[in-house]
């Protein structure tokens, strides 16, 4: 089975895979961390480069955790990337970061979390920053 | 004329509100562009020009004055920030620039950019100023073969020398004099490439061909392009400079304007071959040769006044002559004419209140430019995070409007799609868009000298060579199009030949290989994170 963990490089993306990676190691899963871009702007801070993944990749080595990096880049936004990729590999759990959000910006921009957690067939973890335990 | 007067009454003109304003939407507009890879002052010139009909010449041209030096300071922070060119004139940039900013010290190399943008970007203005008038008294004692011999020689420099491959260049260069001919000749009235059409006899209308082949080639371009790995942006506070750094850095900035803005003024100079030269001469001048390659100052400093005192020296031929030696300014030729203007020597006697107020426009403009680039550099690199569908709606829309407001003709639109195929076509087989641009503009013009010359000597091709300027720019001409074969057999010998001067072939070796990146890097101006992140859009940068 598999620990899908949606990452973006913000607090909020950390506390989401500390806590995915706990998750992971009590239950001796695999862990598939997804870290997507629409690519249709020049620039996206939220589309890790290399050597922030890098530094994942010897975090999850070092703990000794199965895992899979990857960073589809496919006009899909984020929340179709995640759940995609929990149906893909049949996942067990589906982690996320929650940040707050104004009524009015998710009106405008949508909410990622909150498609994954209406649309996700299995159990999703949402995690505020700096509660990641 | 005194030129200090004028310049004063330039000022008094360029400083009215309105006028004013125009100089902010401009360079406001302008540094948006130039941040934005692929969108460039030639294609926002080329976009508003329709847009601009209504208003008065001198507002208008305060606006693309500003457009056109706003896009030279905008592309350096893309540069330095993102490690992709603005604008290809900003790829030297990139090398220290990038390394500097991944050193954390981003700031300081935008504060050199941007200082030195104005510092040799009002040094520039002000030998524009000096030096315009002189070419003017120059320039109207040339007849019409002199003045047929410069733009072939324009035309031929700009196709030759920049650009990675003369094929290329000279297919672009033919296909732009092609679509220049379409129309009724003007001396006898025949129809020239129109296949029947009766809505061709008028010609192409220079608008609809720079908004297609720069706005809708580029944006089919970019919509087969369009998913891309995104990059980070390195965050950066307030530019600022430390002592040391102004120390480091106003040599360079002098050294940059004195090469920027004589290969400006040339015909073929363009901004990268003076950005390069600078960036060579700083890396072998500095006291701190060991920090090159890991972002030294001096190599941001130098190239970016180089290519600021380029923008300036592009416009001396520009007014003085009517020569256009770089898209932006080809653009703003054709500007000249959709008002009515002749440009050309005359243009000072004629039009002098509008040239001088253009002039003192350009100062204005660099000090805004500072003003809104040193403390807000870091605003404009957040404009990279656009959606590039969105962006590209946008000047869709704009290209549109612009192509059917100029004759009010749905006839105009097929032209625009059909040009923008096109100016498709040349991107996706490396033409360079330059020479087509200034084919389309100068062809028409260059074509009225050689038949007035040849009018004049009855039709004998002799005519050609009856002025002594005239041989003197055939053989520059010649040297131009035979040096590289030239070369190219001298190398081809010197395995043979170069067993005894083996030092002093290798001496000169090094400036082959300059030269030989040069071009090179100018005209695909390939960003090093993507192959089409650099390809300006416009072929602004050269020049």
């Amino acid at each position: 089975m598999t620990i899908v963990v949606g990452y973006v490089p913000t607090p909020e993306g950390e506390a989401a895979l500390t806590r995915a990676i706990s998750e992971a190691r009590k239950s001796n899963n695999t862990l598939l961390v997804i870290n997507s871009s629409k690519g249709d702007a020049l620039v996206d801070n939220r589309y890790a480069q290399e050597p922030e993944i890098q530094s994942i990749e010897v975090r999850l080595a070092t703990q000794g955790i199965d895992h899979v990096i990857k960073q589809p880049v496919r006009g899909h936004d984020a929340a179709a990337e995640v759940l995609d990729a929990a149906e893909e590999h049949d996942a067990e759990l589906i982690v996320i970061g929650l940040r707050r959000r104004t009524p009015v910006g998710k009106l405008i921009m949508g909410s990622t979390a909150q498609r994954i957690l209406l649309e996700a067939s299995c159990p999703v973890l949402a995690v505020k920053a700096g509660m990641a335990g | 004329m005194d030129v200090f007067s004028s310049l004063m009454d330039g000022f008094a003109t360029a400083l009215t509100p309105m006028n004013f304003l125009y100089a902010v939407i401009g360079v406001v507009l302008g540094t948006a562009v130039g941040v934005l890879p692929g969108i460039g002052p030639a294609m926002s010139i080329a976009l508003l020009l329709p847009v601009t009909y209504a208003l008065e010449p001198t507002s208008a041209f305060i606006m693309f004055a500003g457009i056109y030096y706003g896009g030279m300071y905008g592309g350096s922070t893309t540069s330095i920030l993102l490690n992709t060119p603005g604008e290809s004139s900003s790829v030297v940039t990139a090398i220290e620039g990038n390394k500097m900013a991944k050193a954390g010290r981003a700031a300081q190399a935008l504060a050199t950019a941007a200082i030195g943008s104005f510092v040799a970007g009002t040094i520039g203005t002000a030998l524009l100023a000096v030096c315009a008038p002189i070419v003017v008294t120059f320039a109207v004692s040339l007849g019409s073969p002199s003045y047929f011999a410069i733009m072939v020689l324009a035309l031929l420099a700009v196709t030759a020398v920049l650009g990675s491959s003369r094929l290329r260049g000279f297919a672009s260069l033919g296909l732009g004099l092609a679509i220049g001919l379409v129309g009724l000749d003007s001396v006898t009235g025949q129809a020239r490439l129109t296949f029947g059409q009766p809505l061709l006899a008028d010609g192409l209308d220079i608008v609809v061909v720079a908004v297609a082949i720069f706005a809708v080639g580029e944006a089919l371009w970019v919509a087969a392009h369009l998913r891309r790995t995104p990059l980070n942006i390195i965050p950066v506070g307030q530019p600022w400079m430390g002592k040391q750094d102004w120390k480091r850095s106003w040599k360079p900035w002098l050294r940059g304007t004195a090469f920027g803005f004589p290969f400006g003024a040339l015909p073929a100079g363009g901004a990268e071959i003076p950005t390069f030269l600078s960036y060579v001469t700083e890396k072998r001048l500095s006291k701190h040769p060991e920090e090159f390659g890991k972002g030294a100052i001096e190599g941001v400093a130098g190239p970016e006044a180089a290519n600021n005192a380029a923008a300036a020296g592009t416009l001396t031929p520009m007014l003085a002559l009517g020569l256009p030696t770089n898209a932006t300014a080809a653009v703003m030729l054709a500007a000249f004419t959709s008002y009515g203007i002749q440009p050309g020597p005359q243009l000072f006697e004629s039009q002098g209140p509008l040239v001088w107020a253009l002039i003192a426009s350009l100062f204005i403009g660099n000090f805004l430019l500072l003003v809104i680039n040193l403390p807000l550099a870091p605003l404009w690199a957040r404009l990279l995070q656009l959606p590039r569908p969105y962006l590209y709606a946008g000047i869709l829309f704009f290209a549109t409007l612009g192509a059917y407001s100029v004759n009010l003709q749905a006839f105009d639109l097929v032209i625009l799609l059909v040009l923008g195929a096109l100016g498709f076509m040349m991107r996706r087989f490396g033409l360079p868009v330059l020479p087509l641009i200034l084919g389309v503009i100068l062809g028409p013009r260059i074509e009225g000298q050689l038949r007035k010359t040849l009018k004049l000597s009855a039709g004998d091709p002799s005519g050609l060579f009856s002025e002594p300027i005239a041989v003197v720019i055939y053989i520059i001409v010649a040297i131009i199009l035979v040096w590289p074969l030239l070369l190219k057999l001298w190398r081809r010998n010197r395995p043979v030949t170069s067993f005894l001067p083996a030092n002093a072939s290798r001496g000169s070796e090094p400036t082959d290989v300059t030269r030989g990146s040069v071009s090179h890097g100018s005209h695909r101006a390939d960003g090093p994170a993507d192959g089409d992140v650099g390809r300006d859009g416009d072929g602004d940068g050269d020049g």
